[in-house]
């Protein structure tokens, strides 16, 4: 199927679109054709079973690995378009404005809370700092944006409720509040795409809901489409508003949480088969889904039926 | 060893056996490992036949040492650590600073200033040439090489062990440039410092995508081959004799050193004819270098790019999520700390008067390296006090003549600096494995300024 050009673009409200991505890491084919997109102020999930490639797919979107094969476009809300699978990773954060939190917490341990959120600001303070030299000589504007940061930074805190550890070390926090820090940081950086991995990993029950309600603010305060990988179902099913379940490297659902939930393929792949049932049940789930597809064969055809 | 593993509370009755058993067993190996280094020694007689001294006196001090040494740690001091430890973890609240610590740096500032000066007055100009120049000018130098390796190494965290290499391309820039073309020490001060800053860019930009073990290695080769160019292209560096008569720095040439010119310094003040002016000349344009080193660091700091520095430090793929261009990060930091090499070479030049592909060795990146590990990584005034230390210590075993009375007349104590470094290094690294310095003071704050312990710090991976 060719296209023009044209019709490659993204449409005003889809922000991200991941179109035939394939990873292979040696023979390890870790995706596999995969396509799907997000859409501009919702909050798309990803989920699947263990190793079913969710980071592989973030670290892609973020430029930390090259795929393979296939095309991840991106459009900023002012219609600005990115081919995010030719750039480099630290220039899809700074233009194409996609952040990123990590699966295993990278916060810069040594340094405060506050500094770790005044780091993410580094690109806006560099160019208010005519890059370091109108800065060194005590330039005004420069005094001025730096306080700005610290306002900025301390705004995120606020929203994280970490005020009060603003000048302690970030690697002296519990987990949960690494995990709510490592999101303010990668909001400092101001971006119109966040993608979250496994933001709720190890919190407890009322951190998991703070979370949820950050999560939603983020949203709609501040403009921002939301990506995030989540185990969590009770997160998933609560915030998320378009749902992308993969096994091994493939998309086998795609739809609302709704939808997904009741997909037979995804509760034989996720929710919960013992292993040694798993060919019964898939024996089971194929019968299943053929009447399925049969059924909506002869009735009317849906358009977004895969 | 085991000292650390033993719990603090035992019966000091237990103690002491285990002790005894301790020194006993430090004894054995010492003999066992001494036994065929100092027991036994090959020379040759005036025939050129080989014959065996046995020195088992020597061997006998030594194993003395080990053993008593060992039992004095096993006994006395490993339980003195823990209970201070015990002690120092029991008490949590933050030390206020005192007014003397918070106002360290410009009491040391103070008193640097006012140093040459009084050891003029103090011992004469003839005499205090030793003072101001082999301590005060000597650690100054490595206070402003350890200070830019500091960027490099102690807040952007890449292992550079070629930074000699700026060091000489700042000297021998220097050095021809005032031969070949006469320029002046202040026109070619930042010119050195410019061209060293240019080749830190130039070995930057392929050797910053190696990380940890590999810039290592690289940065070390890098620094070799400078040397080896310095040695080889002899038609403009004259190899291994090096280049000699390199012009003295002047008063922003007003008045000048060198002995025939017309405005020699102390022909114009109509003072007896020293070279202890020029030194203490040399003492303040090394001071305020410092100085300006100190300060552009501590600014930098404090600056976006030298956050950048230190979380590259802490995690670079961090940094990359978070749209820092990690190369020309490093580049900066390469060049910065290549720069303030460079000046540092130029102001070398302009001292010694002759320099040679000998003073730019691996030996030398070794110790300024030491000097900033030893201060610990990052802290301005833990690296100053290491540099004293250090190369201070060294300078002052020339002086302790009475060793040789003690170990026999052809005893040189200079010779015995590198063991002499190793046990500091080990001391140090022993009792404060984050060096002098152990705390980072965080460049922002919100409420307070609370230092942060380097439990947290890394030492970054590249
Ligand atoms: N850099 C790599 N080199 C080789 N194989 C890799 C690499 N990164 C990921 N893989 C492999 O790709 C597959 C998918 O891994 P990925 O981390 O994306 O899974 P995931 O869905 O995030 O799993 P989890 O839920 O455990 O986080 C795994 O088999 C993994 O071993
Ligand atoms: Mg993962």
């Amino acid at each position: 199927m060719t296209q023009h050009p044209e019709e490659r673009r993204l449409s005003g409200d889809e922000v991200l679109r991941v179109e035939h991505m394939t990873m292979r890491f040696g023979g390890l084919i870790a995706i596999n054709d995969l396509s799907f997109s997000a859409k501009r102020g919702e909050i798309t999930a990803l989920i699947g079973p263990n190793g079913a490639g969710k980071t592989t797919v973030f670290n892609c979107v973020t430029g930390f690995y090259k795929p393979t094969m296939g095309r991840i476009l991106m459009r900023r809300s002012n219609g600005e378009e990115f081919n995010l699978e030719r750039m480099s990773d630290f220039e899809i954060n700074r233009d194409a404005k996609v952040s990123r939190t990590f699966q295993n917490i990278r916060l810069f341990t040594g340094l405060t809370v506050l500094e770790n959120l005044l780091v993410a600001q580094h690109n806006a303070l560099m160019k208010s700092s005519g890059f370091t030299v109108l800065g060194l000589l005590g330039w005004r504007p420069y005094k001025d944006a730096a306080k700005e940061a610290i306002e900025k930074a301390r705004y995120w805190l606020e929203m994280i409720n970490l005020v009060h550890r603003a000048d302690d070390p970030a690697g002296d926090l519990p987990y949960g509040e690494q995990r709510r820090l490592e999101i303010a940081r990668a909001m400092c950086t101001g971006p119109e795409f966040l993608c979250l991995d496994e933001p709720a990993a190890g919190l407890n029950p009322r951190e998991s809901l703070e979370l949820n309600t950050l999560l939603r603010s983020i949203r709609e305060k501040h403009d921002v489409s939301l990506l995030l990988i989540e185990h969590d179902m009770s997160v998933v099913m609560q915030i998320s508003d378009h749902v992308v379940v993969l096994e091994y490297g493939a998309k086998i659902s795609d739809g609302t949480p709704k939808h997904v939930q009741n997909d037979p393929r995804v509760i034989a792949a996720y929710l919960g088969v013992e292993d040694d049932e798993v060919d019964e049940v898939l024996e089971e789930i194929e019968e299943v889904a053929e009447e399925v597809s049969h059924e909506h064969e002869a009735g009317q055809p849906t358009g977004d039926a895969r | 060893m085991t000292a650390a593993a033993q719990p603090p509370r035992i019966p000091s009755d237990d103690r002491l056996k285990w002790a005894l058993r301790e020194a006993l067993f430090a004894g054995l190996i010492s003999f066992g490992m001494f036994v065929l280094y100092v027991g036994l020694e090959t020379t040759q007689n005036i025939r050129n036949q080989l014959v065996l001294n046995q020195r088992w006196g020597l061997l006998a001090i030594l194993v003395a040492i080990a053993v008593v040494g060992r039992f004095l740690i096993v006994y006395f001091i490993g339980p003195w650590f823990a209970a201070r430890k015990a002690a120092k973890a029991a008490k949590t609240e933050v030390p206020t600073q005192s007014l003397l610590r918070r106002n360290i740096g410009w009491i040391a500032l103070l008193a640097l200033l006012v140093f040459p000066m009084a050891m003029v007055w103090l011992v004469g100009p003839q005499k205090s040439l030793k003072w101001v120049d082999n301590y005060g000018v000597q650690i100054l130098i490595y206070v402003m090489l350890a200070w830019g390796l500091n960027i490099v190494v102690g807040l952007a965290g890449l292992l550079d062990l070629g930074y000699v290499a700026f060091y000489a391309v700042g000297a021998y820039s220097y050095a021809l440039l005032s031969l070949y073309f006469g320029l002046s020490f202040w026109t070619l001060l930042p010119l050195a410092g410019i061209l060293a800053a240019f080749w830190g860019i130039i070995l930057g930009f392929p050797v910053l995508r190696l990380r940890g073990d590999y810039l290592a290695v690289v940065t070390l080769a890098f620094g070799e081959i400078i040397r080896l160019v310095l040695i080889n292209w002899t038609d403009v560096t004259q190899g291994t004799f090096g280049v000699s008569g390199v012009p003295k720095a002047s008063i922003f040439g007003i008045w000048s050193f060198e002995v025939g010119a017309d405005n020699n310094f102390a022909k114009a003040f109509g003072l007896r004819q020293s070279s202890a002016y020029y030194k203490i000349f040399l003492f303040y344009v090394i001071l305020a270098m410092c100085a300006v080193t100190a300060v552009v660091t501590i600014r930098l700091r404090n600056m976006p790019i030298g956050r950048a520095w230190e979380a590259l430090r802490e995690d670079e793929i961090a940094c990359r999520s978070l749209g820092i261009n990690t190369v020309t990060t490093k580049l900066t930091a390469f060049s910065i700390g290549a720069m303030f090499g460079g000046f540092a070479g130029a102001f070398f030049a302009a001292r010694q008067g002759f320099i040679s592909p000998e003073s730019f060795t691996f030996h030398e990146s070794a110790i300024i390296l030491a000097v900033v590990v030893l201060g610990g990584m990052g802290s301005l005034f833990g690296i100053a006090v290491a540099a004293i230390v250090m190369i201070g210590g060294t300078e002052l075993l020339r002086e302790m003549h009475f060793l040789k009375t003690i170990f026999g007349p052809d005893f040189t104590p200079e010779l015995y600096r590198m063991l002499i470094f190793g046990l500091a290094m080990v001391i140090v690294m022993v009792l404060k494995p984050r060096g002098l310095v152990s705390v980072r003071n965080p460049t922002a704050f919100l409420h307070e300024r609370k230092a942060v312990s380097s439990a947290f710090t890394k030492e970054g991976h590249g």
